[in-house]
């Protein structure tokens, strides 16, 4: 293998995982049988449209898959060795906020309005580790300080509407990492907010992996998020993962059909070809979870699709040099 | 230079916390000013009632009975001639303790039930929910001279029983509040913390849902107060010689009294009458105040 980090082992191996949820027309498979692996000090990006089941990853991960209705069907996490899939809920508990962290999508609402921004970090501090309030207080300013919060000592006293989008994901990446966690999971971290924000918010977290050695688990559907920020790519359509490599190998030589697609959708300024181009659009939309085509998923939106396609869904195929795709353009 | 400069600009900063924006809300609220002060003042008269009592409340002076208001009795004597006012202001820390009691009994009732069925939902939520419903279902006034008929009639069953009759009303307050907060970002934030229910209940979603609940609370406090005087008018509340606004009403069931002697049941029956109206006025306000569609 080529890659260096094949040595180390994966913090997070995910095998074969289904997660589904109950609707009142059956079964949807939100997630069909995914693999994924994550390395420490690495980024993993998970990207795709929206329903393709890139934030049910993540609940999946943390164990916060709503049940009923939904469910983890079937497959493994395992994480430092422990299958998590088989934790208890009280034992998940001590895993969540403290070895896993996550991050979400909405800033303005992910912060309890009502407890001061030192409270409520102090309350998450003291839930893993056994410490007083007065020094739960000091690693809060800590954290916040590490994240760039202008006098943080002050700044624990202020409550959540006291502080702006950018602000607050910098408050709630300090809660993430508030007690060190080996896996850090960004479920769109960056999409509420505007384009400046975006990029200090993303060079944080990626200082903070450098710093601490975390795994980062990006989920986005902004594939400009995507090229700079992390390690490796999953693609994924529909509840599967398409496609998967390395960061500069999936952006030079797109294989999977779908990826190229979602590449030339992406606007681009000052692009070679000066002349007008329309953008790229995927024709049709994502196929009815509930009702699934039986071949590949992406066949019908697909410009190369052949006979095969559409008789049998294909298998991911390893093509080497850690780039795996789920394609019959591809071998087998 | 720079640090210190943007820390004071951070402190002085103008802050208008919730609290603050309700506070002024309120005091926009003529009545329910009004009505605060009045309570405030009774509360007072509860608290210092041997001070400003001019009389004994149970001093029982025969020779006097049923005497008009004079100088040395501002409000009369009752049948047996004990001083009116001085009964009325005692009667004060009756009718407040039991509306107090009664209402953070079922409060607290309420908000485990409500927040328990929301929050975790399916068979849980079941039983709570049909439970409040059986509650509910009953005539409450039979249901309290049962209860108060089997347990024998005094301030502390009354209490016990306005306390645990009462908390159908805001377990369904707290259990709809609930549902609708548990969906917020904030609790997933939590959760994923790592969090447990108990913790998530008692940090994230009660303190989230407390304005109609106070609210509710108020309007319960004057409700507990009439439901007293009703009951110990029917002579199942507070026993005498304890005086309580509801059992001094009691002599004004003959009809003689009713007719000649005001002095005997008017006082009580402001007394109730000013109580009940000041804190729904406090509870009209309050529930503009932390209504946050206002403003």
């Amino acid at each position: 293998m080529t890659r260096e980090n094949e040595k180390n082992d994966p913090l997070l191996v995910i095998r074969g995982l289904t997660t589904v949820f109950k609707t009142d027309l059956g079964f949807v498979r939100a997630v069909d049988g995914l693999d994924l692996k994550a390395y420490r000090g690495e980024t993993l990006g998970v990207v795709g449209e929206s329903g393709c089941g890139k934030s049910t990853v993540g609940m999946s991960i943390m164990g916060l898959i709503p049940n009923p209705p939904g469910k983890i069907a079937g497959g493994e996490i395992v994480f430092e060795g422990t299958d998590l899939t088989r934790l208890s809920n009280k034992e998940m508990r001590r895993v969540r906020g403290n070895k896993i962290s996550m991050i979400f999508q909405e800033p303005m609402t992910s912060l309890n309005p009502v407890l001061k921004v030192g409270d409520l970090m102090s309350e998450v501090i003291s839930l893993h580790q056994n410490i007083s309030r007065g020094e739960a207080r000091e690693k809060s300013v800590e954290a916040l300080r590490m994240v760039g919060i202008p006098s943080p000592a002050i700044r624990v006293n202020d409550y959540p509407h006291e502080m702006s989008g950018g602000m607050r994901q910098r408050v709630m990446i300090a809660l993430a990492i508030s007690c060190n966690p080996s896996l850090l999971i960004a479920d769109e971290p960056t999409t509420a907010l505007d384009v400046t924000i975006q990029a200090q918010i993303l060079r944080l977290l990626n200082q903070i992996k450098e710093m601490t050695g975390t795994a980062i688990i990006l989920v986005t559907h902004d594939l400009g998020v995507i090229a700079e920020n992390t390690q490796q790519v999953a693609v994924m359509y529909a509840g599967k993962m398409v496609e998967y490599a390395e960061t500069g190998s999936l952006f030079d030589e797109p294989l999977h059909p779908y990826t190229n697609g979602l590449l030339l959708a992406v606007p681009r300024l000052g692009s070679k070809e000066r002349e007008k181009r329309r953008l790229n659009v995927i024709p049709g939309a994502v196929p009815n979870l509930l009702n699934l085509p039986v071949g590949c998923r992406f066949a019908e939106r697909c410009e190369d699709v052949m006979e095969k396609c559409r008789a049998a869904e294909p298998d991911l195929v390893d093509l080497g040099g850690n780039h795996l795709v789920r394609c019959w353009k591809y071998g087998r | 230079m720079n640090v210190a400069l943007t820390d004071s600009q951070t402190s002085l900063a103008p802050r208008r916390s919730f609290a603050g924006m309700a506070w002024r809300r309120f005091l926009r609220h003529k009545l329910a000013v009004i009505g605060a002060v009045t309570i405030s003042l009774i509360v007072l008269m509860a608290l210092f009632a041997p001070l400003i009592a001019p009389y004994d409340p149970n001093h029982v002076d025969i020779m006097l009975a049923r005497e008009g208001p004079s100088p040395d009795h501002l409000f009369g004597l009752d049948v047996v001639g004990r001083d009116i006012l001085s009964r009325m202001i005692y009667g004060t820390r009756v009718s407040l303790s039991v509306g107090l009691v009664a209402v953070s009994i079922y409060v607290v009732i309420g908000l485990i039930l409500g927040a328990m069925a929301g929050y975790f939902g399916g068979w849980v939520d079941m039983i709570i929910s049909r439970l409040v419903d059986a509650v509910l279902s009953f005539p409450v006034l039979m249901l309290i001279l049962v209860i108060v008929g089997a347990l024998g009639p005094s301030i502390f069953n009354i209490m016990l029983v306005l306390g645990l009759l009462g908390w159908p009303e805001v377990a369904r307050i707290v259990r709809g509040q609930t549902l609708a907060v548990r969906e917020e970002l904030y609790v997933t934030a939590s959760e994923a913390a790592g969090a447990g229910a108990k913790r998530i209940i008692i940090k994230d979603i009660l303190p989230n849902i407390m304005s109609p609940i106070i609210v509710n609370a108020t309007f319960g406090v004057a409700r507990a107060i009439l439901m007293e005087a009703g009951l110990s008018f029917l002579g199942m509340g507070v026993q005498p010689p304890t005086a309580s606004w509801g059992n001094m009403l009691t002599d004004a069931q003959s009809l003689s009294t009713l007719e000649s002697m005001p002095w005997m049941w008017v006082p009580p029956g402001m007394m109730i009458f000013i109580a009940t109206v000041a804190i729904n006025f406090v509870g009209d306000g309050l529930r503009d105040a932390l209504d946050p569609k206002m403003n």
